[in-house]
């Protein structure tokens, strides 16, 4: 068996309190221990963005973080965007616009995207591409998601 | 036309809510108790022979059920295939390509499957890999298919899989005042869809129960069936949405592996590739083509003359077909007294060609559309005026036999030329591009569709096509919305489990809109009928002077909404209306392709780059699309295919390309090493058009779309290229360094 540690981190506003194996990553810890699937894996390398979460507020690729070092954090994922049971303003966005085609890297889109909109509230599109960068998205509806994130901020206060 | 909910109502695609929600369930995403979980075992090699597999260490791993190796399936080994039954459940004595599975560990947790993997002990002896052409051609070549598992033929003694021989007229008496030839070549690339394929099986009673992300589940289920011997009513195929396919998720692969895996446990059993895996599981035929083209000094083409060598792996699956339909259409949209195609499938160690987005069309399109402009430049003829002078009218044939153009395709082309202002100055430095693209949508096809009326008046329609993206699913409720004059948001849709769902052939080649469409449709017209029947009794009124159209019952003196027909009809015993629709594209043994061309996906291109001549970087500084798509049933997701191919056939165009050894074993497997475009290489301004004249087969004049704007985007940005820059390049991808290099070399 592996070696375990116990942790404990809010995950989408509810404490969690559990204990993971210390090589598991955060991904898997999402995933495997909590059953959070929302937040994907692809490359497991960093690059593709699928199993992007906000720790402590800042995008993080949770394949690239272990378990055990969100210890204490807030961690927020996809499945905690919606509030009060409504799709938030961006998600809503996303289906008004078409953004989300086959879907599996969309959790990873809207969670850069939170990020991006908590540090810079009225971003133009330059901003948008180059925040989303590093979430790769192959039916490429890379317009259609910047779109979105625009109109999710339009009629918010400047 | 129902604005917000029926059919050219730009709808919020369903299953939306749960991909942004993070509900959506792909195959990793199911729970299952009690699953296995499952992990290849492969050999750094592309070609070798096995000498002895030791599994006793991997085995004393905690938690480790068993390690399948090729001594644990049936003997002698079961093969399969689309069309070739070549491929073994597992390597069969030898590994015939990179990252070919030789075992699978079957574990209680996943770090005890990949630990076990790594201890799983191959003995092998490395032999010399084929994964040229040229090298598979040489005439002393090691044969990569022993000739026992060939079919009889010709070139069973050789690596040529198939050779197949088109055209009409004779090229050889045909006078042309200018003749030019090239050789073009294409990369293998592979599909990189970002969920990585997904599999588990699980005993079910006496059968199987089997998950894939595949795009082909009836397919499936007839291989499982096969492969395990059961009747097909005993192998029932769950096809979650694919996390994109591209083609890469159509036919059977591992999931053969992965029941023989749960039958032995008796168990669920998961496998889910990684990335780098999944490379090694699909890739998109290379191919080099050596096109020859005649001319009159006037631009008339006289004759065009093709050798196609497609580069298709260790075992055949679609790589044979896609060598066969590509080449057949080589010569493309252009009005040609003489042809002449040869095509040949080479079977060389390398992964398996499997189907991707454009089905060998891309890379025939590169060498056809490339060869074109260096003809124009020789006879000094504007580009664009010379794919007019020589493109077919409408109505016209293209290829002798076969459908002739169903679309006015030089609408199509001059609207690309006015969008992208052809003809209008550039600053030095950038250029201007423009190709065309044309591919045949299914040549044989059958789709059924049950839809059932319920008694609220909401529906629930059945269809067996996949949605990976696509938003299939979003179309046939479209349809079944206007058609039976209800709410959009009381249409459910039931996919993806072939015990429940009628048959599809499978979910490929832009078919869907028009084959499942069409059965969809004709699944409401059945209702509608049955509405008329219903509408006769209660109002006394013959058949014949009732008229049931999209959601209304028109009687000789009122109309009445077809749901108020349908509540009355029933009573009140309640109950249901279920209405059968087929819909069928007939094969014809005749035709090279063994049927006519459903319709054609026709598509012209044009942009304009800059080349920055210190480090050869092309970026794309406007990109249009133009697609003649008949009828948008629903112009947000048509948007949404139409510029997502353009921004694959930009990557194709620009970067990607698998990268082998000298050992025949890829280099670049995984997201660091393999670059897809992302947000920053987009165009600077991607626009994306269609042209629509409702003169498609599919429901209300619809054609497929799915495919069109990556079909020519590669000759459309080498055009650009050379029109900035003056350098002529005939192999992709156009990175920065060979076109760098190539402007170093310009005299």
């Amino acid at each position: 068996m592996n070696e375990t540690m116990h942790m404990e981190m809010t995950v989408n506003g509810r404490v969690r309190s559990l204990d993971v194996a210390v090589n598991h990553t955060l991904l898997d810890v999402l995933r495997d221990d909590i059953g959070l699937t929302g937040t994907k894996e692809c490359c497991v390398v960093g690059e593709c963005g699928a199993c992007t979460v906000l720790v402590d507020g800042i995008p993080m690729n949770s394949c690239l973080m272990l378990g055990i070092e969100a210890d204490g954090a807030e961690v927020l994922t996809v499945e905690g965007l919606a509030e009060g049971g409504h799709l938030n303003r961006m998600q809503e966005a996303f289906l008004d616009t078409g953004a989300a085609q086959c879907g599996f890297c969309i959790p990873g889109q809207l969670m850069s995207a939170t990020a991006l909109l908590q540090r810079n509230p009225h971003p133009t599109v330059a901003d948008i591409n180059e925040a989303l960068a590093g979430n790769l998205c192959r039916c490429a509806g890379y317009q259609q998601i910047s779109a979105a994130i625009l109109a999710s901020v339009q009629g918010a206060a400047p | 036309m129902n604005d917000t909910n029926g059919v050219g109502a730009r709808a919020h695609r369903l299953g939306g809510a749960d991909r942004v929600t993070g509900h959506q369930r792909y195959v990793a995403d199911i729970p299952m108790a009690e699953t296995l979980h499952a992990k290849l075992v492969t050999v750094d090699c592309a070609h070798a022979r096995i000498l002895s597999i030791d599994t006793s260490a991997a085995e004393r791993v905690p938690g480790v059920a068993f390690v399948m190796t090729a001594a644990d399936l049936p003997q002698p080994m079961p093969r399969f295939g689309p069309e070739y039954q070549d491929r073994p459940v597992l390597a069969d004595g030898e590994v015939k390509y990179h990252g070919e599975p030789v075992a699978a560990v079957a574990a209680e947790t996943k770090d005890a499957a990949e630990e076990a993997a790594t201890l799983v002990k191959v003995e092998y002896e490395p032999l010399p890999a084929i994964f040229t052409i040229a090298a598979a051609l040489y005439p002393s070549a090691e044969l990569v298919q022993d000739p026992s598992i060939r079919r009889p033929g010709p070139h069973i003694e050789t690596n040529v899989l198939r050779e197949y021989r088109f055209g009409w007229g004779d090229v050889e008496e045909m006078h042309a005042d200018v003749v030019v030839e090239h050789t073009y070549t294409w990369p293998m690339q592979t599909h990189f869809a970002i969920e990585p394929h997904g599999f588990m099986a699980a005993p079910d009673g006496d059968g199987i129960a089997a998950w894939s992300s595949i795009q082909h589940p009836y397919q499936l289920q007839k291989t499982l069936a096969k492969v395990l011997g059961m009747p097909m009513s005993k192998v029932r195929v769950f096809a979650p949405d694919p996390g994109g396919a591209f083609g890469g998720k159509q036919h059977p692969k591992l999931e053969p592996l992965v029941a023989f895996m749960a039958l032995r446990a008796d168990r669920p059993v998961r496998l889910i590739l990684t990335l780098e895996e999944a490379f090694q599981a699909v890739r998109r035929a290379g191919t080099e083509i050596r096109a020859r083209m005649g001319f009159k000094s006037d631009g008339t083409l006289v004759f065009q003359d093709y050798v196609n060598h497609f580069l298709t792996g260790a075992y055949a699956d679609t790589g044979d077909r896609i060598t066969a339909k590509a080449s057949f259409l080589t010569a493309g949209p252009y009005r040609t007294p003489a042809v002449r195609i040869v095509a040949r499938s080479v079977l060389s160690h390398t992964t398996p060609t499997h189907p991707y987005r454009g089905f060998g069309i891309p890379q025939v399109t590169w060498a056809r559309e490339s060869c074109l402009d260096e003809g124009a430049i020789a006879l000094g003829i504007d580009r664009l005026e010379i794919r007019l002078r020589n493109l077919v009218k409408y109505g016209e044939e293209h290829v002798p036999g076969d459908t002739p153009a169903d679309g006015n395709w030089e609408q199509t082309v001059r609207k690309a030329a006015e969008e992208i202002r052809w003809g209008t100055p550039l600053p030095p430095g950038q250029g201007r591009g423009i190709a065309i693209g044309v591919k045949s949508g299914p040549t044989t096809g059958l789709s059924y569709s049950t839809v059932r009326f319920l008694a609220d008046g909401s529906v629930l329609v059945f269809s067996g096509t996949s949605d990976m993206g696509q938003g299939a699913r979003t179309i046939f409720a479209q349809i079944a919305a206007e058609e039976l004059g209800v709410p959009l948001d009381r249409v459910a849709m039931v996919m993806g489990d072939t015990s429940v769902v009628p048959y599809d052939q499978q979910t490929s080649a832009s078919r869907s809109s028009v084959l499942m469409g069409n059965a969809v449709l004709n699944a409401c017209r059945d209702i509608q009928r049955k509405i008329k029947a219903m509408a006769s009794h209660l109002h006394d009124i013959d058949e014949s002077e009732i008229v049931v159209d999209r959601g209304v019952v028109h009687l000789p003196d009122r109309d009445l909404p077809i749901v108020d027909v349908l509540k009355a009809g029933l009573g009140r015993m309640g109950g249901e209306l279920v209405g059968n629709g087929e819909s069928r594209k007939q094969a014809d043994p005749d035709h090279p392709l063994g049927g006519t061309a459903l319709f054609f996906e026709f598509n012209c291109t044009a942009c304009d780059v800059a080349v920055d001549p210190d480090t050869g970087e092309t970026t794309v500084l406007r990109h249009v699309t133009v697609g003649d798509v008949g009828f948008a049933l629903n112009p947000m997701q048509v948007t949404g295919q139409d510029e997502g191919a353009a921004v694959m056939g930009l990557g194709h165009a620009l970067m990607e390309h698998l990268i082998l050894d000298d050992e025949g074993r890829t280099r670049n497997l995984g997201a660091i090493d393999y670059r897809i475009p992302t947000s920053l290489d987009l165009p600077l301004e991607l626009h994306s058009f269609i042209v629509e004249n409702a003169d498609g087969p599919g429901p209300y004049g619809v054609k497929g779309i799915s495919e069109g704007s990556l079909l020519c985007t590669a000759p459309a940005v080498a055009a650009a290229v050379r029109d900035a820059t003056g350098v002529v390049i005939r192999d992709l991808p156009l990175s920065p360094e060979r076109v760098w290099r190539a402007m170093q070399e310009q005299p």
